[in-house]
């Protein structure tokens, strides 16, 4: 037997192996999240939320409470909790179809309003769950099973960028930052800043985490990482676009 | 939140909208979730200028779907939480209160109705019954209270925090644009001192001990992967809500056992036709009204009994029709004649109905 | 009194009818009386004809709107307009007879019109502001829902605080009060 990476401490084991497929990124962001959450000890105050799409095969995923809500809704659905219990630790966790698309009038005003919560966003550049269609964050010329011929850009417009965006409508106290499933480090880092910066009480925080969906990109393993690290970095830089504390000559040169 | 809102009953003069916002604190609700919308806003304003004072918060959110989401993750969190809303705001109210229907969330709405469909008027309709009873892509799994009074919008309002949180059904008041903006008078009191217990709220998520160590995960979901998985799921919801049906359903009737014509209404509306009736009587007429007080669930029975006895029903509404579709399925079978006054996002006054029912009884 | 009266109040957008409205019928709940007011509040409440339903009785009172009033009051030529509606052979229908061109524009069903000329009297006897306590005393004279004395405290009881601070504006107020109730006398009683 080849030893097995040990499971994080708040990962449900009875509800192991996983549903999500073969590749897919949402197991390794989850994972790193598990490793954060057992490094911060916040198991016993934080409550979970996902979304529709293949994030919500996350529904009992964690031993932790968890709400599975609706498509883009989980940013409201954290909020009113956290706004009724402050006292808890509340994540958001959805895809980029809910949270850019049709929940994007929940995250844009959770960011200004700095909701204290923590909304961590796998891109796949694409609808996952209902079958590989264009989402905000399609790259131009990707094929999607409603952009057959790529994503043109006239036509559609560019790939989203999510933590600019958060960074941009975020004042003092937000934290926005790009991982991915491509530097596990990194994305672990940034998880546990931003929850750090929820446990702080300085405001909300996001964390997209470019993720991989080999089942509709229809790639083998090694295109699905040239498509992560290669393709997805054109349009989407990782790193921290905004951090409380550093952000004072940001907002000062923005 | 232990200090007592109204420490002795007394007589107040207030619009309907002022007078949600007292109950509701009354009820001990602790936060509201909202998003501006004519006739409704005056909860808002009231709320937020006297919740501070007892320890009570409010949220202004981005839209009425996120008003009705933040109620959902409050009253998870185990708070009394409510919203409000009307019209174009109701119809989105939907999605969230779906949700709340499915997984059996002690939510209250209150719903001051306007003009429909679309933007419509701020000004009334009773047009909201359908969305409110049976809205949303489920089984109209809910609780709805319609009210005529400042009084009954006092008391209703404090009942639907007990219904939503001793049955978990989401809970209505569904009210309107007369009811939300004109003044009367009415008493208001401390439930307690009337005797009225409050269902304590209980945190779905949250509670003491690590999950998974000390207690197992609370998890909660609205989606299912089988068929026989939600079939299950639903029926079992269902023969709950048929359970309590009878004792949730409230009604008010008067002189319908003799009746020629029996007057059937709901709402402010009711106002309109207990006026008429009593001045028909004093002419001699015999005709009586019925009027459902709960819209889901019907007092079925009640009102299965009154059809079989009335020669003639008339439906009075300021709808085309919405009261009158929930009421004829309850009453199929029945051969009675209804007749209808219709009146689509119109109020209707006593004289209306009365020479509405001279017609009818020439 | 009768045991139920129906006053319609109309007027532009500034004139206060709905702050008259509002006076009136709190202070007939004040008196123990039952008393239903709703302001029109749809889209014309910017800049449209502004007009305000009292129902005031000693029993419970029925739906909020109504098709006749006894008492109906128009302070504008579209407030005349709008309120022929409500006018029937048992209403006394009360307009400003400041108002230019209303010739042939009156109610002829109206049990009895009574022109006051409330903004002239206002402007010249008194100021331009008390134009709506003017108003409030000549519904009270012409429905007698209220006494004067239950008017004046009702004034007092809204106005008070400015009254604090100056003193002759209560006389003022009540003088505008009395006269306007001195206008609206019904030929009736």
């Amino acid at each position: 037997m080849s030893p097995q990476p040990a499971m994080p401490r708040s990962w449900r084991v009875d509800t192991k192996p996983h549903k999500f497929c073969p590749g897919c990124g949402h197991g390794l962001i989850l994972k790193c999240l598990g490793q954060v959450i057992d490094e911060l000890e916040i198991q016993g105050r934080l409550i979970f939320g996902c979304d529709i799409g293949c994030s919500l095969l996350s529904w009992d995923f964690f031993n932790l409470d968890t709400i599975q809500t609706h498509h883009g809704r989980t940013v409201p659905v954290m909020t009113g909790l956290k706004r009724a219990r402050p006292d808890l630790l509340c994540i958001a966790y959805m895809g980029d179809g809910g949270g850019y698309s049709i929940g994007a009038q929940h995250l844009v005003n959770a960011a200004a309003r700095n909701e204290k919560i923590t909304v961590i966003l796998a891109n796949n550049t694409q609808y996952a769950m209902t079958g590989g269609q264009m989402a905000p964050t399609t790259l131009p010329g990707q094929k999607t099973e409603t952009s057959p011929y790529g994503r043109d850009p006239e036509l559609t417009g560019f790939p989203l960028q999510g933590p600019e965006m958060v960074g941009a409508i975020g004042r003092e106290g937000v934290y926005s930052a790009r991982g991915s499933v491509g530097n596990l480090r990194q994305l672990r880092r940034f998880l546990k800043k931003a929850l750090e910066n929820q446990i702080e009480g300085r405001g909300f925080s996001f964390v997209e985490a470019l993720s991989a969906c080999p089942t509709n990109w229809r790639t083998n393993a090694v295109e699905t990482w040239s498509f992560i690290e290669k393709e997805m970095p054109k349009y989407f830089k990782t790193g921290e676009i905004k951090v409380p504390g550093a952000g004072r000559e940001e907002v000062a040169n923005g | 939140m232990s200090q007592k809102v109204i420490s002795a009953e007394k007589r107040a003069f207030m619009t309907g909208n002022e007078v949600v916002a007292w109950a509701a604190l009354a009820a001990g609700a602790e936060i509201m979730y909202g998003y501006p919308i004519t006739p409704q806003n005056e909860i808002m304003h009231y709320w937020t200028r006297l919740a501070p004072k007892y320890g009570r918060s409010f949220l202004q959110t981005e839209d009425e779907l996120s008003a009705g989401f933040t109620t959902a993750g409050g009253v998870m969190a185990g708070r009394k939480a409510f919203t409000a809303t009307s019209g174009p705001g109701n119809t989105l109210m939907q999605e969230p209160m779906s949700m709340a229907e499915m997984m059996r969330l002690p939510t209250v709405v209150v719903v001051q109705q306007r003009g429909g469909p679309s933007t419509a008027t701020v000004i009334y309709s009773q047009q909201e019954v359908t969305l409110t009873t049976i809205g949303g892509n489920g089984e109209g799994m809910r609780i709805v209270y319609s009210t005529a009074t400042h009084q009954e919008l006092f008391d209703y309002t404090i009942k639907a925090f007990n219904a939503a949180w001793k049955y978990r059904f989401p809970t209505f008041v569904l009210g309107d644009g007369y009811q939300a903006k004109m003044r009367e008078p009415l008493t208001i009191y401390d439930p307690a001192e009337r005797g009225i217990g409050m269902v304590p709220p209980e945190p779905f998520v949250g509670k003491e001990g690590i999950p998974g160590e000390d207690r197992p995960p609370a998890q909660y979901r609205n989606t299912f992967n089988l068929e026989e998985e939600l079939y299950e799921k639903v029926m079992a919801d269902v023969s709950e809500y048929e359970k309590i049906a009878p004792e949730v359903a409230e009604f008010q009737a008067d002189g319908t056992e003799d009746a020629d014509l029996v007057l059937v209404c709901h709402g402010v509306v009711f106002r309109a036709v207990r006026e008429a009736v009593a001045k028909l009587r004093e002419q001699g007429r015999k005709v009586g009204y019925f009027r459902p007080v709960t819209l889901r669930p019907l007092p079925v029975r009640q009102l299965r009994e009154m059809v079989g006895k009335a020669k003639k029903i008339l439906l009075v509404e300021s709808a085309y029709g919405q009261l009158a579709r929930l009421f004829k399925e309850a009453a199929y079978g029945s051969g009675t004649e209804i007749l209808t006054l219709f009146r689509p996002g119109l109020g209707i006054t006593a004289g209306e109905v009365e020479a509405k029912v001279k017609e009818i009884l020439t | 009194m009768a045991e139920l009266t129906r006053i319609v109040l109309a007027g532009e957008g500034g004139q206060g009818v709905q702050t008259v409205a509002e006076i009136l019928a709190e202070a007939a709940n004040e008196e123990g009386k039952q008393a239903l007011y709703i302001p029109n509040f749809g889209v014309e409440q910017r800049g449209g004809v502004s007009v305000a339903y009292v129902q005031i009785s000693d029993r419970q009172i029925g739906a909020p709107k109504f098709q006749t009033g006894d008492i109906v009051i128009a302070l504008s030529d579209r407030a005349v307009h709008r309120t022929q509606k409500y006018v029937g052979p048992q209403t006394t229908f009360v307009y400003d007879s400041t108002i230019q061109g209303l010739e042939g524009e009156l109610p002829e069903n109206a049990g009895e019109v009574l022109p006051i000329p409330a903004v002239e009297v206002a402007k010249k006897e008194f100021h331009p502001r008390v134009f709506n306590i003017i108003i409030l005393g000549a519904v009270v004279g012409a429905s007698g829902v209220i006494t004067l004395e239950q008017a004046k405290a009702a004034v007092e009881k809204r106005l008070g605080y400015k009254f604090t601070k100056q003193p002759e504006l209560r006389d003022l107020n009540f003088r505008a009060l009395e006269r306007g109730a001195g206008m609206a006398v019904r030929r009736a009683g």
